[in-house]
């Protein structure tokens, strides 16, 4: 008889399904202030805890406690706390004009606004990022006109991608928004060669990549690590750890035990792991990582810790595969609700202003969703003739004669 | 002019490139200190310096993908994936993104990179260097498929494709690169110190993408190919007498049909010969439009002559390989096609 057991294959499950109590006990959540801020020149072997612990700077008091406090412009707060309203307010719009039929398609941010929304802060003019789908907070954080993404979405006559996308993947260059692919992860290392090009003229501009957890596990992330590694640009590579991609829990990408933000530490560069619904500790953390690119120490990995509260789109819905309470069971609750509270305790908001800020947003969303629809809804301004354009700098005879045949 | 062999002549053409416009970089595994495995970028790194030519992870996905970011940010990098035979790992790189930023982006960011790679056999190189996949890229929107059959077309197209605004994939076939190569693998190699088209302009000139070259003019049947399989064209047509007409296709996409149509209305036949693989080759879609556009000025059946539809083999390369005998003989049965 053989001294071996007959082999087990291991399949990873998440800690609850559907009809479960939502059980977050095996996240581990330090005490807000408890990590240390290195320098932003130190090496990874220098900071290697950081990428297992986790940045937090408001306390449950609604206080900012710790190192990564420090140095916050409360007018930057403010800002934060009105763009994480407005993209909120969007969402909600937008997903009410899919349900009304007008457009195909619509992916919310609920629940990780903070993220999108304070990395931005963090940027300068020129910088590049390199957006997934749920970055809408990165383009909402700018002066881009809410109308054209609408009209993005709308794919009507105004669309300024000409109906060739899917609704919500923008492109906006002078915007510092690289054209959202929709394949996962191939802007991850796109975001390295930008970069790699900063470094190469000179410049002083950085990059910032975006993955998801479920992504993470593609190969294009080990390139985007790999060649990050090895040429030192500057760029940060931000993984937002939304804990579900679709259906699959963050074990299935190989996540459950190992932090995301760990797999760094085997390429030589730094990690830190936020809490990514804490937008005070996201703005330390994303100015921190910007100033150490822009410095030419280098990349930084940044693992964002926060929880998808939205299903992953309008075509799927998540009572079908978690718990159905998990949402408002995530430990480290809603990003909005904790900077508001924390801005009134300061006396640098009230309740009032939030209420009217609101009403504001909405008002604003709701004209621009007028606006946009008066331009077509659905496709139904998009030109056949603008299907043929843009294939290659100039339209070669084949497609000059396919063309021709549809008659357009 | 100087005689260059088809290496040289593609060093030359990125060396000038390099030269005039400081934002071409060069990289690929082993291209920067060692100057590439066959040594078409030796000498570029101490001219242009590191950080203008440098060797990259074996990691072509990687190697594509960064490209398309400096791209975006105002780069033009002209990119070496050592073997086509790896190519494969910036597959999607190159049909998801490459090919598709120009259009998905309403022209807000483009990719203007050449992908440098060397394609086909004749080499004992196996199933893993030798192969030849230009029609898994000529089936893409929004890339281009140049490749050249000699030093004077390499450089001028090279250059072409450095100056593109649009994603080039650049095959360079690896047993051109010393010397024409006429498919008799027995005999000895010839170099291109005395060819003609071995005669390469100093300096910057360009061949245009998008048009094939009349090769050699003849009367009695068209021959469309490109790349290595040229001079096996010209070797069958000596050895058989057959009044061949042979078109160097040069650009694969954007397709020059107007050439293409003008030589096969002339001659009334039209074999198609390529090294790759016969199903759902490049020849099938050059048999299509020779139908679709010459069908009543033919006088026998589009005829394919190209490599097996098999992995490529290592021993038995010269039996797989669509050399000389095999072209004759499929010419000689067409001409007796009533």
């Amino acid at each position: 008889m053989s001294e071996y057991k007959p082999l087990k294959f291991h399949v990873p499950e998440p800690t609850g399904r559907p009809g479960d109590e939502p059980d977050f006990s095996g996240v581990v959540i330090p005490e807000a202030g408890s990590v240390r801020r290195p320098a932003v020149d130190s090496s990874a072997a220098d900071m290697k805890e950081l990428a297992s612990s986790m940045v937090r700077v408001l306390n449950t008091e609604g206080e900012a406690v710790g190192p990564w406090a420090e140095g916050l412009d409360d007018d930057v707060l403010v800002q934060g706390l009105k763009n994480m309203t407005r993209v909120r307010a969007y969402d909600e719009r937008m997903m009410t004009l899919q349900r009304q039929g007008k457009t195909s398609f619509y992916m919310k941010c609920t629940g990780e606004e903070a993220i999108a929304v304070g990395f931005q802060a963090a940027l300068m003019k020129g910088d590049m990022n390199f957006p997934t789908y749920r970055q809408q907070g990165l383009l909402l954080s700018t002066d881009y006109p809410v109308v054209d993404m609408i009209c993005q979405i709308l794919s009507n006559s105004r669309d300024p991608l000409k109906g060739r996308q899917l609704p919500i993947m923008y492109s906006s260059k002078e915007h510092g928004f690289f054209s959202i692919s929709g394949n996962l992860g191939t802007q991850f290392i796109q975001a390295v060669g930008w970069a790699m090009a900063s470094a190469i003229k000179g410049d002083t501009k950085i990059a910032a990549g975006w993955i998801g957890d479920g992504s993470t596990a593609e190969t294009d992330f080990h390139a985007a690590l790999v060649n990050a590694s090895v040429y030192k640009p500057p760029v940060v590579l931000n993984i937002v750890n939304n804990q579900w991609a679709i259906s699959s829990f963050r074990g299935i990408a190989g996540g459950d035990h190992a932090t995301f933000a760990e797999r760094a530490l085997g390429y030589d560069f730094p990690a830190l792991r936020v809490d990514g619904n804490d937008y005070l500790a996201v703005y330390a953390a994303s100015k921190w990582a910007v100033e150490r690119a822009r410095r030419g120490f280098g990349p930084t990995l940044i693992e964002w810790v926060t929880y998808r509260v939205a299903p992953h789109s309008t075509s799927d819905d998540p009572s079908q595969y978690r718990p159905k309470e998990e949402s408002s069971a995530w430990p480290l609750g809603d990003p909005i609700l904790r900077l508001k509270n924390y801005l009134i305790k300061r006396d640098l908001w009230s309740e009032e202003r939030q209420t009217q800020i609101e009403a504001e947003y909405n008002d604003e969303i709701r004209a621009a969703t007028k606006e946009a629809e008066s331009y077509g809804v659905m496709g139904s301004g998009a030109s056949p003739k603008d299907m043929f354009d843009d294939v290659y700098e100039e339209m070669p005879p084949h497609l000059r004669e396919q063309r021709q045949k549809l008659g357009v | 002019m100087p005689q260059m062999s088809m290496i040289e002549a593609i060093r030359d053409a990125m060396d000038v490139k390099m030269g005039l416009d400081d934002d071409v970089v060069v990289y690929g595994e082993d291209v920067g200190y060692f100057g590439g495995v066959f040594r078409c970028t030796h000498g570029l790194q101490k001219k242009y310096g590191k950080h203008r030519v440098f060797d990259s992870p074996i990691n072509e996905s990687g190697i594509v993908g960064t490209a398309i970011g400096m791209g975006a940010y105002g780069l033009r990098p002209c990119i070496e994936i050592q073997f086509a035979d790896y190519i494969y790992p910036a597959y999607d790189q190159i049909v998801s993104e490459a090919a598709r930023l120009r259009y998905r982006s309403n022209k807000d960011f483009t990719a203007p990179i050449t992908i440098r790679t060397p394609c086909g056999g004749g080499i004992f190189g196996g199933q893993t260097h030798s192969q030849s996949p230009e029609s898994l890229f000529t089936h893409v929107s929004g890339v281009k498929t140049v490749i050249p059959s000699n030093p004077y077309d390499a450089k001028g197209l090279l250059i072409s494709a450095i100056e593109d605004n649009d994603p080039v994939i650049f095959f360079e076939p690896k047993r051109l690169y010393n010397g024409p190569f006429d498919g008799h693998h027995d005999r000895p190699a010839s170099n291109w110190s005395k060819h003609p088209l071995g005669d390469v302009p100093e300096g910057h000139y360009s061949v245009p993408i998008g048009k094939a070259s009349v090769f050699s003019e003849g009367s009695d049947v068209t021959i469309l190919t490109y790349g290595t399989m040229v001079f096996v064209a010209e070797a069958a047509k000596k050895e058989t007498g057959i009044d061949a007409e042979i078109i160097d296709l040069r650009t694969l996409l954007p397709l020059d049909v107007d050439t293409i149509v003008e030589s096969v209305k002339k001659t009334g036949r039209c074999m198609v010969l390529h090294e790759a693989t016969q199903t759902s080759g490049f020849g099938a879609e050059l048999s299509a439009q020779v139908q679709e556009r010459c069908f009543y000025h033919l006088e026998a059946p589009v005829v394919r002559v190209c490599g097996f539809d098999t992995p490529y083999p290592h021993a038995q390369e010269w039996d797989y390989f669509p050399g000389p005998a095999r072209v004759g003989r499929e010419l000689k049965a067409m001409m007796e096609a009533e």
